[in-house]
């Protein structure tokens, strides 16, 4: 039987096993909106803003590593999806996002709602296309989801003209496909693992250096199995928190611009670094021409563009994750060999005396709240096993240095791109996927502002999350940024004429609540946190001088560390 | 240092604009670019001259091949190859010079395909050496203008570039 393209499209995403969706309606996907209509398998999620329904779907995808579906209208809803489509490329977010476009006759005349969408996304999607015969359609469906979520995932667009949703074509979708431009790694090289092997059993001084791709790639059990086997130390960066368990005697806390003495102290003095699913990312190495001067690296990841690009590497491993820990796991076991470890034991202590610096000590305060503390006590009052969406700025450094993510997928936030307003939207996702589970998100008044409308979401779905607004009534980082580096002339980072966040969220039918002294934070954290169905907005006044500490200053080398 | 790049991608609209992106995007220069189909329809092929240093060179590689259009490439630098370009250039021809064309569209064998009362249209193919030199030598001849092709490459004996 023949089906319309709206159909079809339908059919396709039940067929993937799509079961949300997030998007906003417009005139050309009219067709489409009525084809969900008719239907009850998959459920679609109204946003109030499409950049809202990128970052939903993102959320969704990082908290599950399932792939995330957005479906937006041509022009302005493709255009306002692109942030949160360069979010998601720069995050390695699987997605698929469908925009609408106007009929093909019309393509290129200026017609009304009509952008180039595959041209304006084309820097930031791992693949996109424009689907011109509704033939087509099915296959190329098949083939986005496929390119999505294989090898380095990516956001894929699949841009479709109006008439093409109209059109009518059998129905078929394929289980699998292949495509012979496109063929990612699985398994490492042998030799390349024998090599590594070596490296790994010779170290004296090592360090584990994992990202983002052991949490995409489903590595953190394998990474836990290899860190105990050879005991060494390990460090995540911002996107690979929770691929190693945080509260380990092994882990050694994030790495980089605002991550621990120890860890970045103990990459610059390394003489063996393992770099897993993590890709030398100017936020993580400092001054490149410093970066770990004694060091052999060793790098595992699916992307070969992502190895030796920034920093040379000794023996480049490209597969994924998962196999290769188990590769280099087999490989050791064969062998049978241990490092040195009396060397291992010296290393240990070098970083002992590293931690003793206790470099994320702040001074507790009787009168003002310091956001640390608020933190802290979440970390505390949620007995650390919630899904923690976070924003940009201070309050996502103090996430990541305070809560202490013991599993994979629990940390979602903004990394490559640093999108402020990711935070509230992602957390719609993940709650979506999560139904049962407790959902965060920790926030500033600057970034909440961005994607504030979400809230009437929120309200509709009736999601329960618990918005943590770290209140400092600045653009903390841009304030701490001109403290340090231009003699505190704070040119446009004060935070004037803020609403009333209680009324806010009651305006939008929430709980509100202001925690304006230290001793309410913790009470004030179990009410919210009692309140299992009601979204509670806590807008917790901070600390407006308080600073991210330590810090590598711009331009300075890993062990250049400004401490408190 | 130069590099020719010979690809192999799906002949589909816009993969030629992801290159030219791609390069863009990530500061590559690009020095000459000539793409056609090929004898397989679905497939395009392209010739792309570049210049950089050896990590450059490969991060751009490693970066093409990530295109998910590009179905396979061949750096023709790192083996024995064969480049050819190609020149139109129209020229004032009038008595006093029309010997002078003659006699050096003979020597580089370039073609004279068209011929009025005042102008020649000479062809010639070879290496951007050649051509470079054909045009030095057609000197003082006036030259009204030139039309030249990006390098085309192919690998010589056994290597080849192909599914
Ligand atoms: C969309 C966007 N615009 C601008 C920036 C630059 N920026 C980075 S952090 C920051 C301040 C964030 O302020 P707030 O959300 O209040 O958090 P705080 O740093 O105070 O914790 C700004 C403006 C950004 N990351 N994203």
């Amino acid at each position: 039987m023949e089906l319309t393209g709206a159909e079809i499209f339908v059919r396709c995403l039940q067929d993937e096993g799509v079961e949300t969706i997030f998007g906003y309606p417009g005139g050309a996907v009219l067709h489409i909106y009525d084809a969900l209509y008719k239907q009850n398998e998959i459920a679609h999620v109204l946003v109030r803003h499409e950049q809202g329904a990128v970052h939903a779907a993102e959320g969704y995808a990082k908290s599950t590593n399932r792939t995330g579906v957005a479906l937006v209208t041509s022009g302005p809803g493709a255009t306002n999806a692109v942030t949160g489509i360069a979010d998601a490329y720069m995050d390695s977010v699987p997605l698929v996002v469908f925009t609408g476009q106007v009929p093909t006759a019309l393509i290129g005349n200026d017609a009304f709602q009509e952008v180039d969408t595959v041209g304006i996304t084309r820097p930031c999607v791992k693949h996109n296309f424009l689907v011109k015969d509704v033939k087509d359609l099915a296959m190329t469906i098949k083939k986005a989801f496929y390119i999505a979520s294989t090898g380095r995932p990516g956001p894929v667009v699949v841009d479709i003209p109006k008439d093409v949703t109209a059109d009518k074509a059998e129905y078929f979708y394929p289980d699998t496909v292949e495509l012979r431009s496109y063929r990612p790694t699985r398994s490492g090289h042998l030799r390349q693992i024998r090599r590594a092997v070596d490296l790994l059993l010779g170290a004296r001084k090592p360090v584990m250096y994992t990202g983002g791709g052991v949490v995409l790639g489903n590595g953190a059990s394998a990474l836990y199995e290899l860190t105990k086997r050879l005991n060494f130390p390990i460090t995540n960066t911002l996107m690979g928190l929770g691929g190693f368990p945080a509260t380990d005697p092994q882990f050694l806390g994030m790495l980089g611009m605002h991550g621990t003495y120890e860890a970045n102290m103990a990459m610059h003095y390394a003489d063996l670094v393992i770099a897993i699913g993590a890709r030398f990312d100017d936020r993580v190495t400092g001054n490149i021409e410093k970066f770990c001067p004694d060091a052999k690296i060793i790098h595992v990841d699916v992307d070969p563009a992502s190895i030796s690009k920034n920093v040379k590497v000794d023996v480049p491993i490209v597969g994924m994750v998962e196999p290769v820990l188990q590769s280099l796991l087999t490989e050791l076991e064969e062998r049978d060999e241990q490092p040195d470890a009396e060397a291992l034991k010296e290393w240990w202590a070098r970083i002992e005396d590293w931690r003793a610096h206790d470099c994320l000590h702040y001074e507790h305060n009787d009168e003002v709240i310091k956001p640390q503390f608020v933190v802290e006590t979440l970390y505390q009052v949620t007995a650390g096993d919630a899904y923690i969406t976070s924003d940009v700025g201070q309050h996502q450094m103090f996430a990541a240095q305070f809560y202490k993510f013991d599993k994979p997928l629990r940390w979602i936030n903004s990394g490559g791109l640093g999108t402020m307003g990711f935070g509230l939207p992602s957390a719609m996702g993940v709650q979506f996927a999560h139904p049962q589970d407790t959902v965060a998100c920790i926030t500033g008044e600057g970034s909440i502002q961005m994607n504030i409308q979400e809230l009437a979401t929120c309200r509709q779905y009736g999601l329960p999350i618990k918005v943590v607004n770290l209140n400092n009534r600045f653009l903390g980082m841009v304030r701490q940024w001109q403290e340090f580096f231009y003699s505190g002339r704070y040119a446009m980072s004060y935070m004037d004429s803020l609403p009333d966040f209680v009324k806010l969220a009651e305006a939008y039918g929430h709980v509100g609540m202001r925690i304006e002294k230290p001793g309410d934070v913790e009470p004030a954290l179990r009410e919210a946190f009692a309140m299992k169905d009601r979204l509670v907005f806590m807008d917790f006044l901070t600390d407006q001088q308080e600073n991210v500490y330590p810090m590598i200053p711009a331009g300075a080398g890993q062990n250049e560390m400004i401490l408190v | 240092m130069r590099h020719i790049i010979s690809i192999l991608m799906e002949n589909e609209a816009g993969a030629l604009s992801r290159v030219a992106g791609l390069f863009s995007a990530r500061g590559y220069n690009i020095e000459s670019l000539s793409v056609a189909p090929t004898d397989d329809p679905s497939l395009s092929r392209m010739t792309l001259v570049t210049r950089g240093s050896q990590e450059i060179v490969e991060q751009i590689t490693k970066q093409l091949n990530k295109l998910i259009d590009v179905v396979k490439l061949l750096d023709l630098t790192e083996h024995k190859h064969i480049e050819r370009g190609m020149v139109l250039v129209k020229v004032q021809a009038d008595n006093s010079n029309r010997d002078h064309i003659k006699h050096m569209s003979d020597i580089f064998r370039a073609q004279i395909i068209d011929v009025t009362r005042t102008a020649y249209t000479i062809e010639l193919t070879g290496t951007g050496q050649k051509l470079d030199a054909f045009l030095d030598a057609l000197s003082p001849v006036p030259i009204i203008e030139v039309v030249r092709s990006g390098s085309m490459g192919i690998a010589s004996g056994e290597v080849s570039l192909k599914i």
